[in-house]
């Protein structure tokens, strides 16, 4: 065969079984792209039948949901792509907003001092779960659950012990207030619409974490470490630093969310949080994360969180019953799963 | 070839147990730079051990290393590797789900910018990759496909790439062409020969003589721990490798019990 272009000497001489990597088969190995069509059609559904589901303030109602689901979404899913689960990050966002709620009110402290505390606590159990993870080996599935469990009776416990009931509240009167709610639960106008200031964020987050996880070292570390975390290790990545920081991660988005959930009630429920984390690790599924780590996409598990959000309201819009929501969620993770699995199989496939 | 040179690396009467077991005694061989060693033996009979000890993954109990002539000692897969000594293990440590270009530089990502701003060169290393795999004849169209999808001879040449790129002025490969096809193989062994014209010194660890014979300079025999002999490629042929990784005598032997009885 002739020779291509100039500057690719002999190149052109191609294994012709390569053109089954076409440009169709390229952007199915995106691993976002599934949940894009989902929630393209998930508002397609709601939409042509809905007329509040379409206007500007039905967009801001399923929006809300949706953001502090995806904040925590996209950090589930980082953490997946590095190969570990967090079962205990739905609690920790109870965890911190009690925390906040607690140390502001009990111990009268400013609220900003409170926030501050509830970020050490969270980031010293998302190094312990690191840490724990990387020392033992043991599934992260495992030692998350137990941290689940311990957190989730700390929260009750603790908050009896120090309020005497099941409810730390009372934030609106404690000094710094105006400022916290600005920063975590202020609300804008657009277009008519009433936005809450986490969709900003949840944005922020989202971009912020496509950015690192694809632009810098660590993103490359994160799928390596995932992918696996031998060879990964083998080749000078740190491979446990890199977990360690992941569910730091996790543990500094779950104290955002808890703040906000803290600002906005301004009283907490010793519960707040429990079982959400199966959630946020479906959102990040519908987002295209394998189980199996070391495959997925921030922006992706952001609009599972989206697909999520609107399908919760969605069902009340056309006058469902809400029993219906979960059997949807349900119905979307599997085809997630059984999408994922495909893309894994065509990625892995060594050709002979 | 270049026999006046000093050798890369050279192997003086290298020993080594594991508690009682003596996995290696009495070894000597040199590496070359620009030239082919090929390490043969049956399975058990020293092969990974040895390379184990050129890439720092074990220290010697005995003999001496020779690195540039001078006597050298790695306590590390990192400080053998800081000495240009890379090592393409089985299993490659590569990982299947990233893009050609992600493998190719992990864990030595080129960066550009600042502090926070800090950001992994991505055009830079999908341009490197394009370029050194070109360099090695590697026809790899787009480096943003996922290394899972590459053959297993592929994914070696990405690897022997790779180690050429990063400076290694001796390459270990330990087995490259066991799993392969007989195609394959062909392919692997001649990035081999790229990567020793391009000035490397390899050492080829194997043991199929149909493999080494044509790419090796020198070739290492191996036999349950002990040296058979160190030869330079004229002083021995192919069928006379073939007969001393089996043991000589016993192939002759066991031809003879294989033989039909004469009546
Ligand atoms: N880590 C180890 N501990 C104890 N014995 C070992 C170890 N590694 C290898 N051996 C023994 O040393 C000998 C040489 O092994 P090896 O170098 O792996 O041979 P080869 O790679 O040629 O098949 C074998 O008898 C093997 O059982
Ligand atoms: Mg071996």
């Amino acid at each position: 065969m002739a020779t291509g272009a100039a500057g690719e000497p002999s190149t052109r001489r191609a294994d012709e079984r390569l053109t089954a990597v076409g440009p169709l088969r390229r952007l199915l190995v995106k691993p976002e792209l599934g949940a894009l069509v989902g929630a393209v059609a998930v508002f397609a559904f709601f939409a042509v039948q809905s007329e509040v589901f379409r206007s500007a303030r039905g967009v801001a109602n399923w929006l809300d949901p949706a953001s502090t689901l995806g904040i925590m979404a996209v950090a589930v899913a980082l953490l997946m792509i590095g190969g570990h689960f967090d079962l205990s990050a739905g609690v920790m966002t109870g965890t911190t907003a009690l925390t906040v709620a607690i140390v502001a009110v009990e111990f009268e402290q400013n609220i900003w001092v409170a926030i501050g505390v509830s970020l050490v606590v969270a980031l010293l159990i998302g190094f312990f779960n690191g840490w724990l993870v990387t020392r033992t080996g043991l599934p992260s599935f495992i030692i998350t659950l137990g941290t689940f469990l311990m957190l989730q009776g700390l929260n009750l416990g603790l908050t009896k012990f120090l309020t005497g009931t099941v409810t730390a509240g009372g934030l609106a009167s404690v000094p710094g207030y105006s400022s916290a709610e600005w920063l975590f639960a202020s609300r804008m106008t657009i277009l008519g619409a009433e936005v809450r200031v986490a969709v900003l964020w949840w944005v922020l987050f989202t971009a912020l974490a496509t950015w690192v996880l694809l632009r810098t070292r660590f993103g490359n570390w994160v799928f390596a470490t995932g992918g696996d975390e031998v060879a990964a290790r083998n080749v000078g990545v740190p491979a446990r630093r890199t977990t360690i920081a992941l569910f730091m991660t996790t543990a500094t988005a779950a104290w955002f969310v808890g703040t906000t959930l803290a600002v906005r009630l301004t009283s907490v429920q010793a519960n707040t949080g429990t079982g959400q984390e199966l959630i946020y690790i479906v959102a990040a599924v519908i987002g295209g994360c394998l189980l199996t780590g070391g495959f997925g996409s921030a922006i992706g598990a952001s609009l599972g969180a989206l697909i999520f959000g609107m399908t919760q309201l969605g069902i009340p819009y056309l006058r469902w019953d809400a029993d219906w929501f979960y059997f949807f969620l349900g119905a979307m993770l599997l085809l997630a799963v059984l999408a994922n699995r495909l893309v894994r199989r065509y990625a892995e496939a060594a050709r002979r | 070839m270049t026999a006046e040179t000093a050798p890369l690396l050279e192997l003086r009467d290298v020993g080594k147990d594991y508690g009682s077991v003596i996995a290696l005694d009495g070894i000597s061989t040199t590496v070359r730079a620009g030239e082919v060693t090929c390490v043969l033996g049956d399975n058990g009979a020293g092969k990974s051990t040895l390379i184990k000890i050129l890439a720092g993954v074990h220290r010697a109990d005995r003999g001496q290393l020779l690195l540039d002539g001078r006597p050298a000692d790695f306590g590390s897969p990192r400080e053998a590797l800081d000495a240009g000594i890379a090592t393409v293990y089985q299993d490659l440590a590569m990982i299947p789900l990233m893009a050609i270009w992600r493998n190719f530089f992990l864990g030595a990502e080129p960066t550009r910018g600042r502090g926070p701003f800090r950001r992994f060169d991505a055009a830079r290393a999908k341009d490197v990759t394009r370029r050194e795999l070109a360099a090695m004849g590697i026809d790899i169209r787009d480096p943003d496909q996922p290394v899972g999808t590459l053959s297993g001879g592929e994914r070696q040449s990405v690897a022997i790439a790779r180690a050429v790129h990063f400076g290694a002025r001796v390459l270990i490969l330990d087995e490259p062409t066991s799993a392969l096809g007989v195609k394959q193989a062909g392919v692997v062994l001649r990035y081999v020969a790229q990567a020793r014209d391009r000035g490397v010194g390899v050492v080829l660890i194997t043991h199929n003589p149909h493999h080494a014979h044509p790419v090796g300079d020198r070739f290492l025999v191996l036999n349950r721990g002990r040296s058979l002999g160190s030869f330079p490629k004229a002083d021995v042929s192919r069928d006379e490798l073939t007969r001393l990784m089996a043991g000589g005598a016993e192939l002759d032997q066991l031809a003879h019990e294989l033989e039909r009885p004469a009546t």
